[in-house]
């Protein structure tokens, strides 16, 4: 024992980040299989089939899908650097006005008032030309580095004040909910030119491609479910590395880091940054599934809900984020059509009697209960 | 008992040849008449809203040494090592590790790096990581987000590791994850996490607070074997402890030195009885 190997865990790299991480290889197997199937069953069976897909289910997977990267996003910082950041819904909404932005110069003359350089709202609000914030929003090259830079920017700066003046825990929390909450309240203004209260929709097309076409949605899809699984990966490979149990370090006890010689701050700073890169990415592939973004995406609440959906799947899994995003997207998408009054209440009864009794979330359950199930096989096993 | 296969001492160029019984300790170092001390300070000041938790605290430590401090509650012990770490700047005075490394100038990491390594006196180590991997991320040397990313370890730093692990008694836990040791354990392995970086100083607060008497005899021959290769400074309340392991004592009282000497000398002093046990 004393000499032995290197333990697991201590090599690095991709494969050896996916080794120990059972779950993280159902999740890639699911959702390679839903890649694959959902574009079959989808676009092969005629309408009228049993077995034919419809493109709103396919769209609203899609949408579900940006949302489980939403949640990856909360669960590195939140399970793994113990950061509860409750304005992660800012990043998320910063990407989509960014792809909502080109999306709104691709409509060109096909708006409601014709004008071939501004969009509706701006001919509605009698603006003359367009504001020099617009420029450059007709390149999509320009548009997926605005996706990045926004929120990028945006969590770097606010994660440097932040971190240097060492906030943290709750107050950490209630700035980003500050943050997420004086957003929305300046989107919500006209002469911001963000489109107001209305926000930007009735998109007509990305890169020349119809956006209501069933190929268009499905391509959307698909990259979905690429960006979804890359993020699940390049989060584990960083969890796995050893800045990955710096970060955790930092998470257990954070001073012990420091006095070891770790720049605490760095390293918050960096995962935080990543993490709101992740959230923006997110906010690009929702914007166009979903055909709308307002400024109610910067709602409080909404950040809100995404801690729910971590806390219920498992927080610290990455996985479990996944999950918690479907069950929680899913029920809501239930109950809001079936039975609307309820849906608040039945979101926090979920959440009360998660954090009673499944203090680990969903996922932490089910491990629990493999392993309780485990002992007694592996005892029995022994008996001569 | 430690092979330190990392960095030389010598690489680190500002406190190379401060120790004790070093050659070339005399010619490395500037005319200063303190030459031996590793430690400096000098008429320190800490005051918070009006109350001096130090006052003009003068201590000079030797290279090497093992020094207890001990002092009533509020005699200053832990903004002392708050300020040798960085924590606490004080309002007066001048801290210098060496005859080159002026402390006062360093951010806590900066400190950390330059060989002064502080123990807690609550046991803080990571819990969910195995204490092989505490004492992974404890290792000396740049500790950089984008290096960190990529590092994988190297058999000499693999030595290292285990030769830290035998040294504090550890080797049979290494894959257990740190929250699962006992209050003893998670000690020693913080003392073996300031063991990786190689420190020229430890700071130790309260190591056996809580301890049976079997894991404060194991610490007590743990600190004795590294004093010499390292500087330990005790902080402790536990007089039988520190009876066991001093070979000199500094009584703190109200922000400054009451008294200093070996254990005999010190508890025979009429003013750190009068301290102690009240008029």
């Amino acid at each position: 024992m004393a000499n032995g190997g290197v333990p697991p865990m201590l090599d690095g790299g991709f494969a050896a980040a996916l080794r120990d991480d059972r779950g993280g290889r159902i999740f890639l197997g699911v959702l390679l299989a839903v890649a694959v199937l959902v574009p079959l069953v989808n676009l092969l069976p005629p309408e009228s089939s049993a077995f034919h897909l419809s493109s709103y289910t396919v769209t609203l997977l899609g949408k579900y899908m940006t949302y489980a990267m939403l949640a990856i996003a909360v669960d590195l910082i939140w399970g793994y650097c113990g950061i509860l950041s409750l304005g992660h819904g800012a990043f998320f909404a910063l990407g989509g006005y960014a792809i909502g932005m080109y999306l709104m110069r691709q409509i060109g003359t096909r708006g409601v008032y014709g004008d071939p350089n501004l969009p509706d709202f701006m001919v509605f609000l009698n603006w003359q030309e367009l504001p020099w914030f617009w420029h450059g929003f007709s390149s999509f090259p320009y548009a997926l580095l605005m996706i990045l830079l926004a929120p990028g920017v945006l969590a770097l700066a606010f994660g440097y004040l932040a971190f240097r003046s060492r906030v943290s825990g709750v107050y950490l929390s209630i700035i980003t909910q500050a943050l997420t909450y004086a957003l929305m309240l300046a989107f919500f203004r006209n002469d911001m030119g963000f489109g107001g209260n209305n926000g930007f929709t009735d998109f007509k097309e990305i890169l020349g491609f119809d956006l209501q076409s069933t190929t268009t949605r499905m391509a959307l899809f698909l990259l979905t479910a690429a960006a979804l699984g890359g993020s699940y990966v390049l989060c584990r490979v960083i969890i796995a590395s050893r800045a990955g149990r710096v970060i955790q370090a930092v998470r257990d006890a954070e001073n012990r880091a420091r006095f070891i010689g770790y720049r605490v701050e760095s390293y918050k700073l960096w995962v935080f940054v990543l993490s709101a890169l992740i959230a923006g990415i997110a906010g690009s592939l929702y914007v166009p599934q979903v055909g709308i973004i307002n400024p109610s995406e910067f709602s409080p609440a909404n950040s809100i809900e995404i801690v729910i959906w971590v806390a219920i799947g498992g927080r610290g899994t990455l996985y479990g984020a996944v999950v918690g995003a479907f069950i929680v997207n899913y029920a809501k998408t239930y109950f809001t059509a079936a039975l609307p009054s309820v849906w608040l209440y039945a979101l926090g009864a979920l959440f009360v009697l998660v954090t009673l009794f499944l203090p680990r979330g969903v996922v932490g359950a089910i491990t629990t209960m493999r392993r309780a199930r485990a002992k007694p096989l592996a005892a029995g096993k022994v008996r001569p | 008992m430690i092979r330190f296969s990392g960095r030389s001492r010598s690489e680190r160029a500002p406190s190379a040849g401060m120790r004790a019984g070093d050659p070339n300790r005399v010619s490395a170092t500037g005319p200063d008449a303190t030459h031996g001390y590793i430690l400096y300070l000098e008429d320190i000041t800490v005051s918070f809203d009006g109350f001096r938790a130090l006052n003009a605290l003068t201590l000079y430590v030797d290279a090497g040494e093992l020094r207890c401090i001990i002092g009533p509650n509020g005699a200053g012990k832990t903004t002392m090592m708050d300020v040798i770490t960085g924590k606490t700047r004080p309002d007066q005075g001048s801290a210098w590790f060496g005859q080159q490394i002026d402390l006062l100038t360093l951010t806590e990491p900066e400190i950390a790096q330059a060989g002064i390594g502080r123990k807690f006196q609550k046991p803080t180590v990571f819990e969910n990581l195995s204490v092989f991997e505490n004492l992974e991320l404890a290792m000396a040397g740049p500790k950089t987000v984008w290096k960190w990313l990529a590092a994988r370890i190297t058999p000499a730093q693999h030595q290292q590791i285990d030769a830290v692990l035998e040294t504090v008694g550890l080797t049979e836990r290494r894959l257990d994850s740190a929250g699962a040791l006992s209050h003893g354990q998670k000690q020693w392995l913080e003392i073996g996490m300031l063991l990786m970086q190689n420190p020229e100083v430890l700071l130790v607060d309260e190591p056996v607070a809580g301890m049976t008497p079997q894991e404060v005899e194991r610490t007590a021959e743990l600190l004795l074997s590294l004093a010499g290769k390292h500087t330990v400074i005790v902080v402790e309340h536990d007089m039988v402890f520190v009876r066991s392991i001093a070979r000199k004592v500094t009584v703190l009282h109200e922000g400054s030195v009451l008294a200093e000497g070996s254990i005999e000398e010190v508890q025979a002093n009429p003013k750190v009885i009068e301290v102690y046990l009240g008029e």
